[in-house]
């Protein structure tokens, strides 16, 4: 094919080179170069009909359905437009009759075997395959013969069911499972009139991924266990919000019907998650109907609680309050609630002298690390290289893992991985290095050293994913690894992955620990009997904190407890008071990601019971504790957030804040870590405890929303084949774990993605558990395995 | 059942070998799968995708469009006869009959002893040579129902083992290439999205 020479005609030569114009329907369209034509006519509205085309997905041209008619050199020819790439000067129309034939032929033909059983089916009300039947297809069809049949749903994972009537082949799921998550564990199976979607036999879609099948399957064929038969589409009201699961901040639509959540869906927010959610995140709203929910504030009352009115419970917390000792109150979490929670408890503290405080429960890493040059998930997507200091992604920030993944799979970047075990993204990283807990800091200095290591770095930019890998080791060993790049790679910058949804906007705006008393100070002071009111703004340290042993002094040695969450957690039911939190979906606000990119959360329904925003409570008791507060509306509170941090802005408000979001810079106040600790060598028959979350635990978000609480494994401890013949103990057999501080019994599993001499233990999962053996004044734990 | 057994590990990844990629070898590995146990069981095809680097479900996928892979146990002779136009012309039907009369079972089903399964094929390009049959592949031409008996007769005595292996093996000699003769495994930063003779060209 030759190229055609444009440069003899009157029209000015286009600036960009790779800027093409096409005509759709007689309309001028500009297009890059490498567009196919149905993305170059969605940009202006000319809508062509698909099931199978899917922007952030791989073209295939499965369904046939988006035919279009080009002009070529022997006339107008039918291709089909999620495949074919516009072409300076391509003439393309999209309303000739014989479009209209062939786009009525292929609905009925996708309709020859369908069931049409639509007044039964979920997708009824918002089924592409049923709108685009009603708008581009016939109306009638001429086939009288019996329909394919098929076993009706059947499950293919805990979440996911398969009706393959309803399939039309159209191989959106199946490329999602391949191509964005990595988990391809359905396929096409048979061929002909049997194809059809299919797990291997007994090995389920047990994707973290897989509610966005559903979400994006054309037709009715995937439903997801906890919506299905729940609600009609047109039932549904919906807001556009942000997940809060975890940090990555995800936008999702919230949808309620009769003010019960029903259903999130993700939207597609370019800088963050491209219309992807985890299960997780997709299916933990039914925490939010939990009838587990506090509806009421209580007062303990011997073993049990009583419910109280709100204004007997502020009223007793504001006692409280102004009877404590100087500089003995407390404040541990917030980075569950919105930033205007956080600016409003901040506030209090601040009013108050409160100087002890954490948004974290000693499960991250200092604030200074917000202090480095920050990177945006797309900084770190773009190019160079990204060096992960991180836990395991796809366990704990698994939409961050889909950006990665796409990022090293597009040949855009290269991973380099330091980690205590292998995890979801060793292998697509360049270089993967197994570094034993407490020795990251020298691994990492050792592969700076090597020259093909530097050559790379030196090639581009570099992004350190920085974050808690391993919750028995201490938090200096990742922050001294940080500072060794940083000192190799002066230009590199860091994206902070800290646990819960908002941690960085509550650090950020007022909950960061002052004078380097951070969660684990705090709760030592507590335990020694220097703090007089602990308030836990969601935070749960007796299932949180990895040193259980200091959770419980620290609760137990406090003199009064005030709990503001949405469930009695193990640590509220040690509360005095209790008052019940707005969960998500019930309050507005913003929040604030790992990015620092503000967004909007957005309330759907009526919140539980007689329960109220954090941010609510924190007014309350500012006003009862006698300063003069004008806070009586949530804009209220964002301005004066804004008046307060300047980089906040007054465009970060829950109206102004768009889909995407701002990315503010507002940066805590740094705090020294507490001494660095060297962590000295392990004894050869010991093992380095490794201790890291995955999706799926005892999570209260988790074990109260009834379709995920059993998708979590039981606790277990994970020894590399090797060890576990030298240990001499049978797979899954029960062995006994000690060390100077305790001793548990726990079923070992031999796993080869842990390397020799490690130990790893899912952290909060059911059974023993393992942080009875961990303590926070030793900078790694080492422990004993024996067979029993 | 069954995964593949060491000699045929190692013969798998001599036939891995041969191909840029590993996953390329996806289809000869379930022969040999189908040969060591005569189907190819779920336990082969989570071993083939851990050998080629796919998942159990890919191997499954492609494995299931083909019929000639069994996932079920079928007989040490399955029995193909064709019955499309020219061999159904040719009394194909009365072959199939008596077939099914002679061994006890029906179209599509195995004998008891696991000796024989019956199938009833799509044309096998044999049309001239009308009715015509296969055993485990193997052609038997105009085939008559005496003959039918005799070839059973024969197969159940052992005296066509050397023409007609068992069900699964595709052939009684195996095909070696040396390794310095196979592509062997490529850097994934050399192989393209696109085959050779694509590079360059646009897609119109």
């Amino acid at each position: 094919m030759t190229t055609i020479d444009t440069t003899d005609t009157n029209d000015m030569p286009p600036q960009d080179p790779n800027a093409v114009s096409i005509t759709i329907n007689g309309r001028t369209v500009a297009a890059r170069k490498g567009d196919l034509i149905i993305a170059a006519a969605d940009s202006v509205d000319e809508y062509i009909p698909r099931f199978c085309y899917h922007p952030r997905m791989s073209s295939v041209g499965m369904c046939r359905q988006c035919m279009v008619e080009v002009e070529g050199p022997r006339g107008p020819m039918m291709v089909v437009s999620c495949m074919t790439p516009v072409a300076d000067g391509q003439v393309v129309r999209t309303d000739t009759p014989q479009v209209k034939r062939a786009q009525e032929g292929m609905i009925e033909l996708l309709l020859a075997n369908h069931p049409l059983d639509c007044p039964v089916c979920d997708k009824g009300g918002e089924c592409p395959l049923q709108d685009q039947a009603f708008s581009h297809g016939a109306g009638e069809s001429r086939f009288v013969e019996e329909k394919r049949h098929y076993e009706k749903p059947i499950p293919i994972s805990d979440l996911v069911f398969l009706d393959r009537e309803r399939c039309i082949l159209c191989d959106r799921c199946t490329r999602f499972a391949d191509e964005v998550a990595g988990d391809p564990l359905i396929s096409f199976t048979q061929r002909g009139n049997n194809t059809q979607v299919m797990t291997f036999p007994d090995e389920p879609f047990a994707s973290y991924f897989s509610g966005n099948t559903v979400q994006i399957c054309p037709v009715g064929a995937l439903t997801a266990s906890p919506y299905r038969f729940k609600a009609r589409p047109w039932d549904l009201e919906q807001r556009e919000s942000t997940c809060t699961t975890c940090s990555v901040g995800c936008r999702t639509v919230v949808q309620s019907s009769r003010d019960e959540l029903l259903r999130f869906q993700g939207v597609d927010s370019d800088p963050v998650n491209w219309g992807w959610l985890c299960d997780k995140g997709r299916f933990n709203f039914q925490s939010t109907n939990s009838d587990d929910r506090l509806s009421t504030p209580q007062v303990k009352s011997g073993d049990s609680f009583v419910a109280i009115s709100w204004s007997e419970a502020m009223e007793t917390v504001a006692r409280t309050i102004r009877h404590a000792r100087e500089g003995s109150i407390a404040i541990l979490g917030g980075a569950r609630g919105t930033n205007e929670d956080a600016f409003m408890w901040g506030a209090l503290a601040d009013a108050v002298g409160i100087t002890m405080k954490d948004a974290q429960l000693d499960d991250g890493l200092p604030a200074s690390v917000f202090s480095y040059s920050q990177a945006t998930i797309d900084s770190a997507c773009a190019g160079g290289t990204v060096i992960l200091l991180a836990p395991d992604l796809k366990e704990e920030l698994p939409v961050l893992y889909l950006r990665l993944r796409d990022a090293v799979q597009k040949k855009r970047i290269r991973l380099i991985e330091v980690s205590s075990h292998e995890t979801g993204l060793t292998k697509y990283a360049w270089k993967s290095v197994r570094a034993e807990s407490g020795t990251t800091a020298q691994v990492v200095a050792a592969l700076l050293a090597e020259a093909e290591i530097s050559t790379q770095l030196a090639s581009g930019s570099v992004v350190v994913v920085a974050g808690r890998p391993n919750l028995a080791e201490a938090a200096s060993h990742t922050m001294e690894a940080i500072d060794a790049v940083v000192a190799a790679a002066p230009s590199a910058s860091v994206l902070p992955v800290l646990r819960r949804g908002n941690v960085r906007g509550a650090l950020s705006l007022g909950l960061a620990p002052s004078n380097g008393k951070d969660a684990a100070a705090i709760l030592e002071a507590s335990a020694a009997g220097q703090v007089d009111c602990l308030i836990l703004l969601g935070a749960d340290p007796l299932s949180d904190v990895a040193d259980i042993d200091l959770a419980r002094r620290g609760i137990a040695g406090a003199k009064f407890v005030v709990a503001l969450d949405t469930f009695l957690s193990a640590s509220a039911s040690h509360a005095d008071i209790v008052l019940p939190a707005a969960a998500y979906g019930e309050k507005d606000g913003t929040t604030m990601n790992l990015e620092g990119r503000v967004t909007s959360v957005v309330q759907k329904i009526t919140p539980r019971g007689t329960s109220r925003s954090d941010w609510m409570v924190a007014v309350e008791l500012l006003s009862l504790l006698g300063y003069e507060t004008d806070f009586s509306t949530l804009s209220d509170v964002q301005q004066a957030m804004a008046q307060k941090f300047p980089g906040f802005g007054s465009t970060t408000t829950s109206v102004a804040v768009k889909r995407d979001g701002v990315v503010v810079s507002v940066t805590p106040p740094t705090s020294t870590l507490s001494a660095s600790s060297v962590a000295g060598p392990r004894n050869s028959y010991e093992f380095r405890l490794d201790l890291s979350r995955k999706l799926f635990d005892r999570a209260v978000g988790t074990i109260t929303s009834q379709s995920l609480e059993n998708l979590a494994a039981e606790a277990q401890i994970f020894v590399h084949p090797l060890d576990l013949d030298r240990i001499g103990a049978a797979d899954g057999a029960n062995v006994r774990i000690s060390n100077s501080h305790s001793s548990i019994v726990l079923p070992i599993r031999p796993a080869s993605f842990v390397p020799r001499g490690t130990a790893w233990v899912p952290f909060n999962q059911l059974g023993a558990d393992v942080r009875e053996l961990v303590r926070r004044n030793v900078s790694v734990v080492d422990v004993r395995i024996e067979s029993m | 059942m069954a995964r593949l057994t060491d000699e045929n590990i190692r013969l798998a990844q001599e036939i891995i070998g041969r191909y840029p990629k590993p996953r390329s070898a996806t289809i000869p590995l379930l022969h040999l799968a189908q040969e060591q146990d005569g189907y190819v069981t779920n336990d082969a095809m989570a071993h083939i995708g851990e050998l080629v680097g796919a998942s159990s479900a890919e191997v499954f996928g492609t494995a299931s469009f083909y019929e000639m892979f069994k996932f079920e146990p079928v007989g040490k002779y399955l029995i193909n006869i064709c019955g499309t136009m020219s061999c159904a012309l040719l009394g194909a039907e009365e072959l199939m009959h008596h077939a099914e009369e002679r061994l006890g079972i029906k179209m599509g089903s195995t004998t008891a002893d696991g000796q024989f399964t019956l199938e009833r094929a799509e044309c096998q390009a044999a049309c001239t040579e009308a009715p015509c049959l296969q055993v485990n592949y193997r052609y038997r031409y105009r085939v008559t129902p005496g003959q039918l008996d005799t070839l059973i007769d024969d197969l159940s005595a052992g005296k066509l083992v050397s023409e007609i292996p068992a069900h699964g093996v595709v052939a009684s000699v195996r095909q070696h290439i040396p390794a310095d003769r196979g592509v062997g495994a490529v850097a994934p930063e050399t192989v393209t999205e696109n085959p050779v003779w694509l590079d360059g060209k646009a897609a119109l």
